[in-house]
């Protein structure tokens, strides 16, 4: 005998903290410094010392010449300052590799657990001749047809075209409970790779091998496909055109000195190894060694907030993003209506219409019909009551009466449409109160839906279903204005309806009733209008506007078609994420700007310990502007040097982890970065230097 | 410092204040097109030269072409400025008989006044006829001047268009700039300088007998037309050797504040210019505080240093504060007439402008205030800066800071709308190497030359030996032409005997690199601004209006500009004031 029980309704998303657009834990995050990550680093930054690799990297290229050089200078002229030197050039070099073999290494661990599951399986073709034939996965092409039973690998990427399947996807998304894969409609796409755990499904392959779906993730998440991004490359100019600059300074600075020192009849012009360290010092090496390193590593904390970007451009693109093209459903309101209030029709008590919604909806197992008996529940006590089936006739929903319900000892209760519920009363000889469809319109008006319930050809009143706005949702939504990003509510909803979600929500604007074709629409007004759009997309017929916006977050659980046309696969299909994909993206871009800013502004204490050491014998007046009380020319110049190298290591976990990203507007951003970086980098190298010279003098090294 | 020196310097100030918005206003319709209180009288002359020269008044030119035409116009007024001097002796005005300029001058020159830079290696008195002061030199003054304004506007346009292909019409904005905005002015400012006392005459020079007995040649010749457009047009190159320390050319300290006046008034206007272009005045306001900020802190720092004399004669008991009966302080170099705060005030403006009219002596500065005027002109002279030159200077620090702190609000760094990207960070960086690479190779070259016996280029032995002085001080005066050259200055440290075909050439190249390879990647950078999109502000966009943007923007002319030249710096002034605290002097 079955019975009938209240299930729960849904739990609202756990509420994140306001002030933290990115979650401090993630899933399917990994230490900073695993063991073997590191190790693996280690080893690749010394291969990086390759002059062919490092040439790719000017700024640290220069610094690897300047190592050779001073090496060279060694054999002819050795002393232990310049092995020193020497030894510390070559330590900036590898520190920089390091960071970059570093952001790498995580990458390339990732794609060998990818590449483990990437099993050459059986796959069971149906041949021309309709037959059955067993052949391996690689010799699949776009276009065969194959079978998959419960139990196998799926041996590519595809559509299903008959049947319905549980699937184990957690190879690609790291999420063990099951997904359900049918033909038709947007659920249709399967990954290679993927388990059938239940039934049989029928696909249709759409990759040919080598290009499937984890062949690609591979690629990705290995950085065997990294192009430097735009705003990578225009940093790169500067930070070279700076390296040049400072190239010709200390050049310069030969016959400078030489005239200096004849003219002072003291002290001889700076050695080749000074001059290479005060270039190595003054030319940015931090952003330089760290730059690609900040670039891989935006890359990975994408990845591991489960999304898949197809690019760096696309990351960096996120950044910039002014409109957020937002799904009512699912990504701000919960996915499904509730019940949040009983309004009483003239002359019935709250109890009653509480009572008879909530024994009309217990055998209702949408969320709407939950939610309902939840309300009775929590507001009026009325606890879930078992009803014997046998004893009771349930009237299911139909899309012709537009109302359900139970007969249920002698009494006919009814909830639906408010019209339907009122021609029900009075077919039974009962009436509607005056203001019924006024009270009915006023629920729709303010972005509601009415239920009308009735007891037979009693009116007992109405049921206020209403959209809810995911807990934390408005608080985002304002965080996101106050970065500057409008975020636009997308929905089929009627206008008046969506209106009133808007406002609840917080959103700027919203588009009702909209089509595929309006989102298009919208995109390109945007984007005529200067602005960058993002959206999120699952189905076909988002494909063209996934394609059409700046960044295309496509659902991993969507058709082929709009994972193809996004720049950006979220393995959790989780549309909210979009927001945390933005917050990546400017996190990337600040991590940039700041490490740059950082690096330029060290370069000041460097000059106040080098140029009072080269100079010290022939200007011993120069000695004034050692404000850092340096013990000796050497000292000075080589903790300069160490604190240059240093600084690079030390920086490796924020170039990794990223700047810590507050929602803040621009001119907040800036205030406070400036202070931090800014600042912080024109005062830091000094006592840094300082620490180091009292260590070199004290270990006697200089 | 004393009260009255100070009360000069913001009297100053105030008036630049209040100079800048009707003029900024005035010449944003003028380059607007629009109509101003001028047109019904010079309307008609800016039509004549359409039709005389062919110019199709709407007719739009790309960046490239807008480049060209301005190559072409210089490259011709080079010719015509170089032959005249050429045929100085043939050619009538010229009362004295002064013979042909030598080649490699008459290059300097011409290169020297195309530039804008107005360096001058020769005396004008005694090497320069009238025709070619008036013909050459002062026709110069005005196309140099025109031109730099028209490349500023031609950027501002870049930031104020969106999605077009063209930066304006270089023929139709220099005819503009002329007829409307240096013409009237300079006719203006020539009957003031008149009204003074500043000569205005063709006459020969005149013959008189001293006191003692001996004889003087006093010269004359057309200098109060001269002299307006040489501070207007921040061209600064004087009709005399002493420049506007001279009586005939600086007569009064009234001239001197106007002169002083006229430097920074098309400079200060043009920052609200910009705004009223960009539609959004506060930006220009922004610059206009950036100048500001540097601007005082040179004079002040200047001013205290000039003030507080040489430690040196100090410490030999005599008396280095301000009385009534004596200035107190540095007097060597300076005219008594105007003193220390006005030299001081002299010498900071036209080394922040490139104007390089001096009325003292830069070389006889102490130590840090002969610094102030060296680092003025390394940043790039970007605090006001020459006519057109300072705005175009600044914008270029402009996107440079932009992009570097830009992206710490997380987005791509835009600047009024426009995305900041590679070719505009490549274009900005090529103009600062192109400048710093000038300056340094070519002073590091002639610190180390050495010439052969016999030799055209110098005197034999090492160039060094032009030098007047030894130690810091000397370096100081050869790192200094180099930087006013490069620079286009034109002012000089002096002390230092520039007149040989090894520094014509030199110089002529540093001023050459220093306008065009500093420009044209300005223009590249106007054509792909212009091409863009203008992204709408919102609250994550980076505000480039307030204090924070004016000391970011101050940081870095400062971080960039010192950066570079820090090393020199530190070998020259720097080290010559420690030593001169300690009482070490050089010959």
């Amino acid at each position: 005998m079955a019975t009938v029980t209240t299930a729960p309704a849904s739990n609202p998303e756990p509420r994140q903290d306001p002030s933290q657009l990115l979650p401090s834990k993630l899933a399917h995050s990994r230490p900073l410094f695993d063991p073997q990550i590191v190790r693996r680093a280690v080893i690749e930054s010394l291969r990086k010392l390759n002059p062919v690799t490092l040439a790719k990297n000017p700024v640290m290229f220069v610094v690897e010449i300047g190592a050779a050089l001073t090496t060279v200078f060694l054999f002819s002229d050795f002393s232990g300052f310049t092995l020193q030197i020497a030894i510390w050039l070559w330590f900036t070099v590898v520190f920089a590799n390091f960071a970059e073999a570093m952001a790498e290494a995580r990458g390339k661990a990732q794609a060998d657990t990818l590449r483990k599951t990437k099993t050459d399986s059986l796959a069971h073709r149906i041949g021309r001749n309709g037959a059955l034939e067993d052949v391996p996965s690689s010799a699949l092409r776009s276009g065969d047809i194959v079978i998959c039973e419960a139990g196998e690998i799926i041996p590519g990427d595809g559509e299903v075209v008959e049947g319905i399947a549980t699937v184990d996807e957690s190879v690609i998304t790291g999420e063990s409970a099951p997904v359900i894969r049918e033909s038709g409609g947007d659920r249709s796409a399967v990954t290679g790779g993927t388990k059938v755990l239940s039934d049989h499904i029928r696909i249709q392959i759409t990759s040919n091998p080598g290009e499937t779906f984890l062949d690609r993730m591979i690629a990705l998440v290995e950085g065997a496909e990294r192009q430097k991004t735009p705003n990578e490359i225009a940093l790169n100019i500067l930070i070279v055109g700076l390296t040049l600059i400072f190239l010709l300074a200390v050049v310069t600075l030969h016959p400078f000195a030489s005239f200096s020192v004849k003219q002072a009849g003291a002290g001889q012009a700076p050695s080749v190894a000074v001059l290479v360290s005060l270039l190595v010092c003054l030319i940015p090496t931090t952003i330089g060694g760290l730059l690609s390193a900040i670039g891989i590593a935006g890359m990975d904390r994408v990845m591991q907030h489960n999304v898949l970007a197809m690019s760096g451009k696309a990351v960096e693109a996120a950044g910039d993003v002014n409109s957020l093209l937002l799904d009512k459903t699912g990504t701000i309101t919960l996915g499904n209506r509730q019940a949040v209030e009983f309004i009483t029709a003239d002359g019935v008590s709250e109890q009653d219409l509480a009572d008879a919604a909530q024994l009309s909806s217990l055998a209702d197992e949408t969320p709407e019909g939950r939610s309902v008996v939840v309300l009775a529940k929590e507001k009026y006590g009325l606890r879930g009551r078992h009803i014997p089936e046998h004893e009771a006739t349930f009237i299911p929903f139909s899309a012709y009466t537009r109302m359900s319900g139970v007969d249920f000892q002698g009494r006919q209760l009814r909830k639906g449409a408010t019209e339907a519920i009122v021609r029900f009363v009075v077919e039974r000889g009962g009436r509607a109160p005056s203001n019924f469809q006024e009270l009915s319109d006023r629920i729709s008006r303010n972005g509601g839906t009415p239920l009308a319930v009735a007891d037979g050809g009693r009116l007992l009143g109405l049921i206020h279903l209403k959209d809810i706005v995911k807990g934390g949702m408005r608080d985002r939504i304002a965080q996101l204005r106050r970065m500057g990003i409008r975020t636009v509510m997308i929905t089929g909803d009627n206008p008046l309806t969506a209106a009133a979600i808007a406002s609840e929500a917080g959103v700027d604007d919203f588009l009702a009733q909209a089509t595929p074709k309006d989102k298009l629409e919208y995109i390109k007004r945007e984007q005529a209008a200067g602005r960058l759009v993002a959206m999120t997309g699952d189905g076909t017929n988002d494909a063209p506007a996934l394609a059409q916006a700046d960044v295309g977050l496509a659902m991993n659980t969507g058709t082929m078609a709009a994972k193809e046309a996004g720049n950006m696969v979220d393995l959790d299909s989780n549309p909210t994420k979009l927001i945390e994909v933005v917050a990546i993206g400017k996190q990337l871009l600040i991590t940039r700007g700041a490490l740059t800013t950082f690096s330029i502004a060290n370069d000041v204490a460097k000059y106040f310990a080098i140029i009072p050491a080269m100079f010290m014998a022939t200007y011993p007046e120069l000695g004034l502007l050692n404000i850092m009380g340096l013990h000796t020319p050497q000292s000075a110049v080589l903790a300069a040097v160490i604190f240059n190298a240093l600084i690079i290591i030390a920086l490796v976990p924020l170039a990794l982890r990223g700047v810590k990203y507050r929602p803040l507007d621009a001119a907040g951003l800036l205030r406070r970065n400036l202070l931090i970086y800014g600042v912080g980098g024109l005062l830091a190298p000094f006592p840094g230097i300082w620490v180091i010279d009292q260590l070199l003098t004290l270990l006697h090294l200089a | 410092m004393t009260p009255l020196g100070l009360f000069q310097i913001v009297l100053y100030f105030a008036l630049i204040l209040a100079a800048a918005k009707p003029m900024g206003a005035f010449m944003a319709n003028v380059f607007e097109g629009k109509r101003t209180f001028l047109h019904p009288a010079l309307r008609w002359l800016e039509t004549l030269t359409y039709r005389v020269c062919g110019v199709r008044e709407d007719a739009e030119q790309r960046w490239t072409e807008y480049t060209a035409s301005l190559l072409s116009f210089s490259v011709f007024g080079f010719l015509l400025t170089y032959l005249l001097q050429r045929a100085q002796a043939m050619l009538p005005w010229n009362p004295q008989g002064l013979g042909a300029v030598s080649p490699d001058l008459s290059f300097n020159t011409a290169v020297s006044f195309v530039t804008n830079t107005n360096w001058q290696a020769y005396s004008g008195e005694s090497t320069m006829s009238y025709l070619v002061q008036m013909a050459a030199l002062t026709v110069q003054n005005f196309a140099s001047a025109a031109a730099g304004i028209a490349i500023a506007i031609a950027l501002v346009r870049g930031f104020a268009r969106q999605e077009q292909k063209t930066i304006g019409n270089f023929w139709v904005d220099v005819t503009r700039a002329t007829v409307y905005v240096l013409l009237p002015l300079s006719f203006v400012a020539a009957l003031v300088f008149c009204s003074q006392g500043v000569v205005q005459n063709l006459s020969p020079y005149t013959s008189a007998v001293t006191v003692e007995g001996a004889k003087q040649a006093i010269a004359q010749g057309p200098v109060a037309s001269q002299e307006a457009i040489k501070e207007l047009g921040t061209n600064g190159g004087g009709f005399f050797n002493a420049n506007s320390s001279h009586p005939f050319e600086n007569p009064t300290p009234f001239t001197n504040l106007f002169q002083m006046f006229l430097i920074f008034l098309i400079p200060g206007g043009l920052t609200y210019t910009f705004g009223r272009m960009v539609k959004d005045t506060r930006q220009g306001w922004a610059i206009f505080a950036a100048f500001s900020v540097m601007f005082l802190a040179g004079v002040f720092v200047l001013y205290h240093f000039e003030q507080s004399g040489n430690p040196i004669l100090g410490n030999l008991g005599i008396e280095r504060h301000a009385t009534a009966a004596q200035a107190g302080g540095n007097m060597e170099g300076k005219e008594v007439r105007f003193g220390i705060a006005n030299s001081a005030l002299f010498a900071t403006i036209t080394t922040d402008a490139s104007c390089g009219a001096v009325n003292s002596m830069h070389d006889s500065f102490t130590p840090i205030a002969g610094l102030v005027p060296l680092f003025n002109i390394m940043t790039g002279e970007v605090i006001f800066g020459g006519v057109g030159a300072g705005l175009y200077g600044i914008l270029l620090y402009c996107i440079i800071a932009v992009f570097i702190a830009g992206l710490m609000v997380g987005r791509t760094p835009e600047y009024l709308g426009k995305k900041i990207e590679q070719k505009e960070v490549k274009m900005a960086m090529l103009a600062i190497i192109a400048t710093a690479a000038s300056i340094l190779v070519f002073a590091g070259i002639s610190l180390a030359a050495n010439f052969a016996e016999k030799g055209y280029w110098n005197a034999p032995g090492a160039a060094i030996a032009n030098l007047n002085n030894n130690g810091p001080h000397g370096f100081a005066e050869m790192l200094y032409a180099y930087v006013s050259a490069t620079g286009n200055n034109g002012s000089a440290f002096a002390g230092i005997n520039a007149n040989t075909p090894w520094f014509n050439l030199t110089l002529g190249l540093a001023m050459l690199i220093g306008r065009f390879l500093f420009l044209i990647p300005l223009l590249a950078a106007a054509g792909s601004l212009a091409a863009k999109k203008r992204l709408p502000v919102t609250a994550g966009t980076f505000p480039t209006h307030g204090p924070l943007f004016v000391g970011l923007l101050v940081g870095t002319v400062v971080i960039v500009g010192a950066l570079t030249f820090f090393p020199a710096l530190s070998l020259g002034p720097v080290v010559e004031h420690f030593l001169m605290n300690s009482g070490r002097l050089w010959s």
